[in-house]
């Protein structure tokens, strides 16, 4: 195609890594249907949530890899020009019948849709991030409510545990409820639909998922189903077929990530087995996960930007009294507030030393003060960490673990020397 | 009003789920612990949503919220009357920009239709015609508070005070309560008797301890004790540098 080689030359001939947004951004100048015509011919699947969307989208590409060629903004560029810019890449369009799995802005995700022809989405979750940008969690549902209300031939693979999202997907005739779970409630104490409070059965009966409202606004059967204990993890089909899920990646929330990416591997045509086999090739998405070099210590990268991320973090850390360094910077890609530290029960960190670090390192460090977390803010860690981290990250020792907000965590992998999943240098 | 001999102080925080979007429920915190730092025993409680609200507690503490939340938590809090009699007796009130404009006598609903808010508060809030978003700095007007006021807004609320509400501070950087008269200075928050609301985030109480520690006065009824603290001066001095710089 005449356009998309164009569109490739020209970003590539504007650079690589962040110039591949560049790219796209001047393709999108020249040609604003550019989206539309580069996804021709592609089987378009959309990946969209607040937390879990680069994850999903790099196990679903993992995942139809098994079966041939794939078009993916694997970079994490998830708006409009990073996707014009990863359809246009040549080397990344072997032909143009390849299924496009393309990670998509919860904001953005809505203007796409025209563009696509008959497109799936897997559609995770829903909870407050970056509320300057991105707004109130009911407005996002509502938008995309409406959204897929006006777009034809739409399917869908969708959590049953987020009300929000199953309120979203609701009116799409061809959907595949997945039960991946949430732990995070708190943006979802009212109906979507009504505004009336949900009523939670597990209030009454602990561990009891269902949800529903007297406007007649429930919880989905799923079809699918995610099991997890404290040791293993399994999907179960409708079928009742099991398939474990056995992942380098860590955490409660990556299980849910695959069992979305896996069903979807299956309405592509993957078998779900083959498709959780070839998702344990992923070691680290965009770095996270990813252990680097920094001021003498092997430090293992984590990305922690929202309460609702964060809530699956405290499992991921190493054993306390493990120090930990958390790095917040409030740049326009991290939200400009950070009022959602006070979100996060850093409480549980209280039998841990902290180093507060990154742009906005003040604002942690008031809240470890309350929280009553020995902590110490430090502008460049790396350049001298306080006596009470001692040897952690040292030879002989566990990685230190470093979570950071999405810019902080940029910057480490930077400062590290890692490698996002391109082999490019973030 | 608990004295500092007598019981327990009682915070009450109203419907954190429904009112804490905005990491308000960080003011609940903020108070516990400087009240403990002090020597003063203290309850604190988080109210579940449309739980019966006790009137009998010393400090209510009501944070931001979504659209549909604020709505849901003020027609709530109408039906339930506990908040009502508790500062009709004398108690003291805390609300933030949904928390806020449920206190005055109207706010704009889901859709922006009108809904009665719980009239405690002489104040009433429209809609702006853009949302005021980014850092808020402004000078204290309210006895007690000599330090600059700074936090974080994100509301799409123009607040207009009537004769009995006090403005709690002039806007130096911000939006505030947006509803200033040409030559006139913009307001921020309101103050009537011992409630209080306002536009700041961050969470308010978190950024200015001087505020926190005058609801606290308020609440034994004698100033406290100095408690000065590293993080929170490093802080301030961090987020006033920044503003200064045009940083919004």
């Amino acid at each position: 195609m005449g356009f998309g080689r164009f569109a490739g030359s020209l970003s590539r001939a504007l650079g690589r890594g962040d110039g591949l947004v560049i790219g796209g951004k001047v393709v999108l100048a020249l040609c604003p249907d550019a989206f539309a015509r580069l996804a021709t011919g592609h089987r378009v699947v959309f990946v969209s949530a607040t937390n879990g969307k680069t994850t999903t989208t790099r196990l679903l590409a993992a995942a139809m890899r098994a079966a041939g060629s794939v078009v993916t903004n694997d970079s994490g560029a998830n708006m409009p020009a990073g996707i014009v810019a990863a359809l246009a890449r040549p080397s990344a369009a072997p032909n143009d019948h390849a299924p496009a799995v393309i990670e998509a802005d919860e904001t953005y995700l809505p203007g796409l849709l025209p563009g696509a022809h008959g497109p799936l989405l897997v559609l995770g979750n829903l909870t407050r991030d970056q509320l300057d940008r991105v707004g109130e969690v009911a407005m996002v549902a509502r938008r995309w409510r409406a959204a897929f209300a006006k777009t034809d031939s739409l399917s869908a693979i969708a959590n049953v545990d987020d009300p929000h999202v199953a309120w979203a997907a609701g009116l799409i005739n061809d959907v595949t409820w997945v039960s991946a779970g949430q732990r995070w409630t708190a943006d979802s104490a009212l109906c979507p639909s009504c505004g009336l409070i949900l009523h939670r059965a597990a209030v009454d009966h602990p561990g009891n998922p269902d949800w529903s409202c007297t406007c007649g606004v429930r919880r989905p059967t799923p079809a699918w189903q995610l099991e997890t204990t404290d040791t293993k993890a399994t999907l179960v089909g409708p079928d009742a077929a099991r398939y474990p899920i056995e992942l380098q990646l860590p955490g409660r929330a990556n299980q849910a990530n695959a069992a979305m990416a896996a069903v979807a591997a299956q309405l592509l045509g993957v078998a779900p087995g083959t498709a959780l086999t070839a998702m344990q090739s992923v070691q680290s998405v965009g770095g996270r996960y990813q252990t680097v070099s920094l001021g003498g210590r092997q430090v293992r990268l984590l990305l922690g930007k929202n309460p609702a991320g964060w809530s699956e973090m405290f499992g991921m850390l190493a054993p306390a009294p493990a120090p930990v360094v958390i790095a917040i910077n409030a740049r326009a890609a991290d939200g400009k507030d950070p009022s959602w530290l006070w979100d996060v029960p850093f409480e549980q960190l209280a039998d841990r030393f902290v180093v507060a670090t990154g742009e906005r390192r003040h604002d942690l460090g008031v809240r470890l003060l309350y929280a009553d977390v020995a902590h110490a803010t430090v502008a460049d860690p790396w350049t001298g960490l306080p006596s009470e981290v001692a040897d952690a990250g040292r030879p002989g020792h566990p990685a230190l673990d470093a979570v950071g907000t999405y810019t902080a965590f940029r910057e480490l992998l930077r400062r590290g020397g890692g490698a996002n999943d391109n082999g490019l240098h973030g | 009003m608990a004295s500092m001999a007598e019981s327990r102080l009682r915070l009450i925080s109203i419907y954190p789920v429904l009112l804490g979007t905005y990491g308000d429920g960080g003011n609940l915190r903020v108070l516990t612990t400087r009240a403990r730092a002090r020597g003063i025993d203290v309850d604190s409680i988080e109210l579940d949503a449309g739980e019966p609200v006790p009137d009998s507690a010393d400090l209510y503490l009501l944070g931001g919220g979504e659209d549909d939340a604020q709505v849901a938590a003020a027609r709530a809090l109408r039906a339930d009357g506990g908040l009502t009699r508790a500062a009709t007796k004398g108690a003291t009130v805390f609300g933030v920009c949904a928390g806020y404009q449920l206190l005055g006598a109207v706010f704009p609903g889901s859709d922006g239709v009108p809904e009665p808010g719980l009239g405690l508060l002489d104040v009433t809030t429209e809609r702006l015609p853009k949302r005021a978003v980014g850092e808020l700095l402004a000078t204290p007007y309210a006895a007690g508070l000599r330090d600059p006021l700074t936090g974080y807004e994100n509301h799409a609320g123009a607040t207009r005070l009537g004769t009995a509400a006090q403005p709690l501070a002039r806007v130096e950087v911000g939006i505030g309560n947006g509803t200033s008269d040409a030559g006139e200075a913009s307001s921020e928050g309101a103050v009537q008797g011992h409630l209080i609301g306002t536009y700041l985030h961050g969470p308010g109480l978190a950024r200015n301890p001087e505020l926190a520690d005058l609801l606290l006065s308020w609440v034994v009824g004698a100033p406290l004790e100095p408690w000065p603290q590293a993080d929170v001066n490093a802080l301030r001095a961090e987020r006033l540098a920044a503003v200064s710089r045009g940083r919004r």
